[in-house]
């Protein structure tokens, strides 16, 4: 066909792909609920679903008619390339009357959902006005229109009505009781009648946001207003525990303990446990993850044991790690500053991730944990130091009041609390790292090329560092650009490959114990993938060593050692969110409209 | 009820005495009383808390409330609470115990202390300074602004002292209720007020256009109030010439939002203010009423306006038969104002109004309603309609509603006559099928005493009605329009100081004259008389319009058979259509050569005598010119008139 021809040779065109992004984010603002990968929104006519007097043009958003227009027989019309997802809750569409053609016998019928048209159809006619349902007769409506107006129609999935607007005035209800999955349409039926489409490409001329807004308000109303009644004092009770034992899971003790001193309820964890786990995470999320291993073997026995699969993600986390240079069993040879290899971008505290975001919520326990305490800031300087660089300083952090700090408060505390101890820390170990440094370069001429390596690299750092010393703030740390394997240690690097082999000998185990596991192979492969490149952090596997992917690994021990502790996996906030997330879901998907008004982010402040 | 304060307060024989004498029967007693009474506690707070706790802020209240107590009482009693909330705390207190700011607010009390600046101009400035003091202060004080600002007097004295710089910024308050009454309060002052609204639409508010602002509280998910208001201050700063009709604030904002306080989900009340509001706003702007009639079936959803109280409300629920008893008058005559808007110029909308379900048997039935508000709203809409020729053929006459149109205009308020008077005009044009049954239960007596009166609008409107009533009648109904009225009357209307008048006057004059036997009797009776007024008008100094219509007046006469005399003889006057045939006005010369082409027209008897004494006076020399003229029309006419020269 000639018009789809013309649409794909615009497809290059600037303007088309700026268009594009417009369209995009327009949609995405005004059907957040929408899952498009589930039900795609309507973009464009569809070349398929048209009459043969319909031609199309200008990126399939443009109708021409080319039949003889003699009598109603010759009508035709064309259909958008999806029906309108439920989950709009409220959809909109304009078509601007470009020509009206010879004479003024023609029509709009904006919905049909097959190309059957007659059945199940519902439109507004231009040269009478009246609107029409299921039938060739039409009952009087709004006014009639012609070349020149905008004609929008919208689709109220909430109540099952529509109305129309012209030139971005609501001409009120046209229809009730629709039905669903209906098709943006339109008919034309005059030669030389030609309209143009907007399902979000421009501007609407009518208010829809607006429109949007009173039935949002509607329905967080409704929520707001339903009735909880006799059970309040249970209900009390019930978000108490909630936030208890949300408090709990996460290891913020202190806070848990005062909250339950607050609200008089008890804590079914003890102290000691909730500190475990706190230091367990905290080194996972530090990428000491060898130590993580250690520490949970001490604490819990024959956890790691009965959980194979944790223990060979972790440990290939733990590879992983020494790649980065973070792990302690390739840190122990460095004598760096820590500064380049804790690289992790913002405070430890967990990623603030929105619950509803995440769609694997409450099926997948390994998850992070969705709803993290506040924002984490993304001020590198002063958080990354709260891993003093020193490998055995780990056992004592715990007891220092800095880290007791962290995971007690939300992020934004915690870098409010750190500065002070964190530059003290950056004060001392470049101090060391200077005298280190000018050793160095008194000695001149190194004594084996491996050492000048090392030499080299250390001068990169230290003058990076010293210039950040100097600057208080400026370029933190230029982590890209310093970066080597294993923090550029060649005894490191050994121990990674020995490590590395000791690691696809646990893989060989778990095999030939538990048969092959597709997600092992391919968690394997990434790891030593990384090995492949001179520069592991900007490769295509390079995200496996952004620290946010501590996360989903700390988060699903945190859950097996609850487990082992015959505790919730998951807090049953974080359950009662992802109930509400997929209840929501689930409202899409038997086409009840509200669902796009009585989003679960709406109320997560 | 309220609190005692203190259990050890002294009640003297003398503070007793004071509250007594607020109960006398005697309103006079009662105000000495009262002026006593402010005397007595004048710096004197212990009297103060003495007559608190023998209760005599409830009666005080009451006397204020009171519609039969004189604005003098009021006054004073306003003054003694004034006084009495001057003493301590605890007084205050008891005050506000007793509902007294509500009171005072619907009292208007403040009324008489801030709006009448030449008594205490202190106030409003002192009333301005607290503003700034809490949200508190900044509530109330809007809210008495509001509730005081009653004429553009009020509006002005405001203005001047400030009052837009002062609360446009209230209107970004955190506070709701701050931002409310403030709202309100621009209602209030730039409700039909040129200087308030040209100044508003400058305002910024926080670097944003008030415009902006208020369409920001318009917004749909505003609460409703909110939304009412705003819309408000946007249709008066419009209707105040502030802002363009067509601007999108008005069309794609404010018209919708006030259509939607029409609907069926708003509370009565809102939908009273809603299309009260709507009707004022498009009242002078066809557009308007043209995208008000199309949007979401407004015309319909008016009809349901006129349903109240409704069958079920009447079995289920006494409260809401109440309530909606309480609003359906209100209803009625908002639905009326606003059909009355709508078709005030659009043939189409009118057509859609005239089909809406029972629409013409509710305006009859509106017009003999009790309430005046409904039948001078009803009676609006009638006229509205009735500028429609083809309802006026059908709709007026199958519903007879010249009826209790007729019954209206016998004992009515000025203005339902008014109303009345004009719409009667309509139904008297020609080809109204209602000016028949209308001429027969004896109208005439009633236009002729319309145009005695005192008011312009309705002396018009008597007029007019006459002279469409004259217009093409027969030699009956002309005699007994000239003899109801009476010359006397006719002449003395000839120089009304209203030039409509005038105008109508001689429209009516030139009706009466019309076809040549008429013509001749008229002016065989009156004709002295009448060439006396025109001549005066055509002397006099006045609009092009009368002048033509005058001349007209002249041509219709000399079509008369013996009426032409009376021109022919009258040198004079022929040199003033002479005068007037080159006149700089083409109108003027087109009139005036109308009437000497009649005068010469040759048919008639004597035309040849005419001719040549018209020849003698250098009329044919004036035409040989005209015939050169540009204007087409008075080309054609000068030809024709030259032809009976030739012929």
């Amino acid at each position: 066909m000639a018009e789809l021809g013309a649409g794909s040779l615009l497809l290059g065109d600037p303007a088309f792909n700026y268009q594009e992004a417009e369209l995009n984010e327009r949609l995405k603002r005004l059907y957040p609920a929408v899952n498009e990968d589930e039900t795609p929104l309507p973009r464009s006519w569809s070349p398929k679903d048209k009459y043969s007097y319909i031609g199309l043009s200008q990126n399939n958003l443009r109708v021409h008619y080319k039949g003889h227009g003699k009598n109603h027989k010759d009508a035709a019309s064309v259909r958008a390339t999806h029906p309108i997802p439920a989950a709009c809750g409220i959809y909109y569409f304009e078509v601007k009357i470009v020509s009206k053609g010879l004479d003024f016998l023609s029509s709009l019928l904006p919905l049909s959902p097959i190309p059957g048209w007659d059945k199940h159809s519902y439109g507004y006619h231009g040269d009478d006005g009246h609107s029409f349902c299921s039938s060739g007769t039409g009952q009087p409506y709004g006014p009639t229109f012609t070349t020149g107006d905008v004609i929008g129609c919208c689709v109220n999935l909430i109540n099952n009505t529509c109305f129309y607007t012209k030139n971005g005035i609501s001409l009120g209800v046209a229809f009730t009781d629709l039905p669903p999955n209906l098709y943006p349409t339109v008919g034309l039926q005059t030669p030389g009648e030609i309209v143009d489409a907007n399902f979000g490409q421009q501007p609407f001329v009518f208010d829809i946001e607006d429109y949007m807004s009173e039935w949002r308000a509607k329905i967080h109303g409704m929520i707001a207003r339903f009735p909880i009644g006799e059970r309040l004092g249970e209900w009390q009770a019930v978000l108490q525990n909630m936030v208890s034992t949300y408090l709990v899971h996460h290891g913020y003790c202190a806070t848990a303990t005062a909250f339950a001193r607050a609200t008089e309820t008890l804590i079914q964890e003890d102290q000691t446990s909730i500190k475990n786990r706190q230091r367990i995470q905290k080194l996972v999320l530090a990428g000491r993850v060898g130590e993580a291993i250690e520490a949970t073997q001490q604490l819990y026995p024959g956890l790691l044991e009965h959980n194979p699969n944790l223990l060979f993600m972790l440990k290939c986390r733990q590879f992983v790690e020494m790649v980065n240079g973070t792990d302690s069993e390739v840190r122990c040879f460095s004598v760096r500053s820590p500064k380049s290899q804790d690289s992790y971008p913002g405070s430890p505290s967990l990623s603030p991730r929105h619950g509803a975001t995440n769609p694997n919520l409450h099926s997948a326990g390994a998850d992070s944990p969705t709803c993290s305490n506040g924002v984490t800031p993304p001020n590198k300087n002063k958080s990354h130091n709260k891993y003093p660089g020193v490998s055995s300083a780990s056992s004592s952090s715990s007891s220092s009041p800095s880290s007791v700090n962290y995971s007690e408060s939300n992020s934004t505390d915690s870098t409010k609390s750190q500065p002070h101890s964190g530059t003290s820390n950056q004060e001392e170990t470049s101090d060391s790292e200077m005298e280190i440094e000018a050793e160095h370069y008194t000695n001149g001429v190194a004594e084996n090329p491996s050492a000048r390596i090392m030499n080299g690299t250390y001068k990169h750092q230290e003058i990076l560092q010293a210039q950040d010393i100097s600057l208080g703030n400026g370029v933190a740390e230029d982590s890209c650009a310093s970066r080597q394997l294993c923090g550029g240690n060649q005894a490191a690097t050994e121990r990674m490959i020995q490590f590395g082999r000791e690691l696809q000998g646990l893989n060989e185990q778990l095999c030939r114990e538990y048969g092959k596991n597709v997600t092992h192979k391919k968690m394997l492969q990434d790891a030593f993938s990384l090995l492949a490149y001179s520069d592991p952090w900007n490769c295509p596997v390079g995200q496996q060593l952004d620290p946010m992917q501590r996360e989903n690994i700390c988060s699903a021990l945190n859950s097996a050692i609850l487990e082992s502790q015959n505790l919730p996996k998951q807090p049953p906030l974080m359950l009662a969110l992802g109930q509400a997330t997929e209840c929501v879901q689930l409202m899409a998907r038997v086409r009840s409209g509200s669902c796009s008004f009585a989003r679960v982010d709406n109320f997560l402040h | 009820a309220y609190c005692l304060l203190t259990s050890h307060i002294e009640v003297t024989a003398t503070s007793r005495h004071y509250v007594d004498r607020l109960f006398d029967p005697d309103p006079q007693k009662v105000l000495q009383g009262v002026i006593d009474m402010k005397n007595a506690v004048i710096g004197n707070n212990k009297q103060k808390a003495n007559l608190i706790v023998l209760g005599a802020v409830p009666r005080l209240l009451y006397l204020l409330q009171q519609g039969s107590s004189s604005s003098e009482l009021r006054a004073e009693c306003a003054v003694v609470l004034g006084s009495l909330a001057m003493g301590t705390e605890n007084n205050i207190k008891s005050l506000v115990d007793c509902h007294i700011i509500p009171a005072l607010l619907q009292g208007r009390c403040m009324l008489t202390v801030c709006v009448t600046p030449c008594q205490d101009p202190t106030v409003i400035p002192h009333l301005m300074s607290l503003l700034s003091r809490s949200q508190r202060t900044q509530e109330y004080i809007t809210q008495i602004f509001s509730h005081c600002c009653k004429t553009p007097e009020h509006q002005t004295v405001l203005f001047n002292h400030g009052a837009i710089q002062n609360i446009a910024p209230l209107l970004i308050s955190p506070s709701y209720k701050v931002r409310m009454q403030a709202l309100k309060c621009f209602s209030v002052l730039a409700y039909e007020n040129t200087q308030v609204s040209m100044t508003l639409v400058n305002v910024l508010v926080d670097e944003e256009l008030l415009s902006q602002v208020f369409v920001r509280m318009m917004q749909r998910d505003q609460p409703i109030d909110m939304q009412l208001t705003a819309a408000k201050c946007l249709t008066y700063m419009c209707r105040a010439g502030a802002i363009r009709t067509d601007d999108s604030c008005i069309v794609l904002k404010t018209l919708p939002c006030l259509v939607r306080m029409c609907s069926k989900e708003r509370l009565l009340e809102e939908r009273v203010e809603g299309a009260e509001t709507l009707a004022y706003l498009m009242e002078p702007d066809v557009e308007l009423q043209r995208i008000a009639s199309v949007t979401d079936h407004l015309v319909a959803m008016l009809a349901d306006y006129f349903k109240y109280p409704s069958s079920v409300s009447a079995i289920t629920d006494i409260k809401r038969l109440d309530h909606d008893l309480k609003h359906a008058h209100e209803l009625r005559q908002a639905a009326f104002k606003l059909y009355a808007s709508l078709g005030s110029n659009d043939e189409d909308i009118r057509k859609k109004i005239t089909e809406t379900e029972n629409m013409m048997d509710r305006i009859v039935s509106g017009l003999s309603e009790s309430s005046v508000k409904v039948r001078l709203a009803a009676v609006r809409c009638l006229h509205s309609l009735s500028r429609s020729v083809q309802q006026l053929r059908t709709s007026f006459h199958d519903h007879a509603v010249w009826k209790p149109l007729m019954k209206l205009l016998q004992n009515a308020p000025d203005e339902v006559l008014v109303m009345a008077s004009s719409t009667l005009c309509n139904l008297l044009l020609e080809f109204s099928p209602s000016k028949e049954p209308i001429l027969e239960s004896g109208v005439i007596e009633l236009l002729c005493s319309l145009t005695q009166s005192d008011s312009p609008a309705l002396r018009v409107n008597g007029i007019w009605a006459l002279m469409n009533m004259a217009f093409q009648a027969d030699q009956k109904v002309k005699g007994e329009i000239v003899r109801a009225l009476g010359t006397e009357q006719l002449f003395r209307l000839l120089s009304d100081p209203d030039s409509n008048v005038l105008m109508k006057t001689l429209g009516l004059l030139r009706n009466l004259l019309s076809t040549r036997p008429h013509i001749d009797q008229v002016m065989s009776s009156h004709g002295k008389q009448i060439m006396q007024a025109v001549t005066l008008i055509l002397e006099g100094e006045h609009s092009i319009e009368v002048k033509e219509q005058t001349l007209c007046i002249l041509a219709n006469i000399a079509d008369g058979n013996t009426a032409k005399e009376l021109i022919m003889t009258n040198d004079d006057i022929l040199q003033k259509i002479k005068y007037y045939m080159a006149h700089s006005n083409v109108k003027l010369q087109l009139a005036a050569t109308f009437c000497i082409s009649n005068l010469i027209w040759n048919e008639e008897d004597g035309s040849q005598e005419r001719q040549d004494k018209l020849r003698e006076l250098g009329f044919v020399d004036i035409l040989h010119k005209l015939t050169q003229a540009s204007d087409p029309n008075l080309c054609d006419r000068a030809k024709t008139a030259m032809q009976q020269y030739l012929a």
